[in-house]
């Protein structure tokens, strides 16, 4: 099983999510944007950064970058497709995840960790998790506000809350819709998630809290979600 | 031709950079003022009809220049 790990112009987080995958067993191999054939690949990672330089908006030219047929492809056939942070936002501006990612609601760049409390198991990004988990990860961006015109709420598959899993607007820290951090499509194959688990994945890092995310990716290889 | 393409988040949708700028101009004793803050796109494009560049234009910003999630946009078609 190998996973694509995509990178755009302007990617920066493409090396901590390798070594991320390293650290879990995994393999993965570095694909440049321009890619147009993933299909020795079973599931493709769109990592943190600020691709095509986040000119016009937060992934609106990335989403047309040629690879990006190939992510839609994968996505339709229930493959495991996942953003983290301007992937994230890549994967809403492709339509492929519900919803948009605007300015933090007190326009600060937001860098510290966090914690997020797993909502549902039922996505490639949380299967391998329990519900009412909480995990300490670090939080990275200044458009990490979460907003839909629907109701997701059954969408979320984490929520900001604090260490005692509190979930109220004090916990909020960029104003996201219902707290949400990390979001799913319907059929539970295309995840999002705004904090970094890939930045918590040994002890060494201040949190190995991440690795449950990417090892539910990893079990997701292989598994078609329809 | 010139063609201005308006940017609008949807009025029920925050808008963080606007709120803090009201905010500014309230402490600078200007007193209150709802703010927004849009986006203006110029675009310098071949002489067409206006029919045809409204057309195709509309499809940009459908595509690429606004975020149907948020956004609603205008168009101005000058000569």
């Amino acid at each position: 099983m190998k996973t694509a790990v995509v990178v755009f112009p302007g990617t920066n987080c493409e090396h901590d999510v390798m070594w991320a995958l390293k650290v879990l067993g995994a393999e993965a191999e570095l694909v440049w944007h321009r890619e147009t054939d993933l299909s020795e690949f079973d599931g493709v990672i769109l990592p943190g950064g600020f691709a095509h330089g986040d000119h016009l908006r937060t992934g609106a030219i990335a989403r047309f970058s040629p690879v990006m047929d190939e992510v839609i492809r994968m996505a339709k056939e229930g493959k495991p497709v996942l953003g983290i942070c301007n992937g994230f936002q890549i994967l809403c501006e492709a339509g492929l995840l519900p919803g948009a990612l605007l300015q933090n609601r007190d326009l600060k760049f937001i860098c510290k960790p966090i914690h997020v409390a797993i909502t549902a198991t039922d996505s490639i990004l949380t299967r391998a998790a329990e519900v009412g988990q909480i995990l300490s990860i670090p939080l990275n961006s200044y458009e990490g506000n979460y907003q839909a015109q629907e109701d997701v709420s059954d969408r979320v598959v984490a929520v900001y809350c604090d260490e005692n899993g509190l979930v109220d607007e004090s916990t909020n820290p960029n104003g996201s819709q219902g707290n949400a951090a990390a979001v799913s499509n319907a059929t539970g194959n295309v995840a999002g998630i705004m904090p970094h688990p890939e930045r918590a994945i040994e002890a060494i890092l201040g949190s190995s809290d991440g690795q449950i995310l990417l090892k539910s990716f990893q079990e997701s290889l292989g598994v078609v979600h329809v | 031709m010139k063609v201005t393409v308006y940017v609008r988040r949807r009025p029920e949708i925050a808008d963080p950079q606007g709120t803090a700028v009201s905010r500014a101009l309230a402490d600078l004793g200007y007193g209150q003022a709802k703010v927004r803050i849009n986006k203006e796109i110029v675009l310098e494009m071949p002489d067409a009809s206006r029919d045809e560049v409204e057309a195709k234009v509309t499809e940009m910003c459908e595509v690429l220049l606004a975020n149907p999630v948020m956004d609603d946009f205008e168009i101005r078609i000058d000569g």
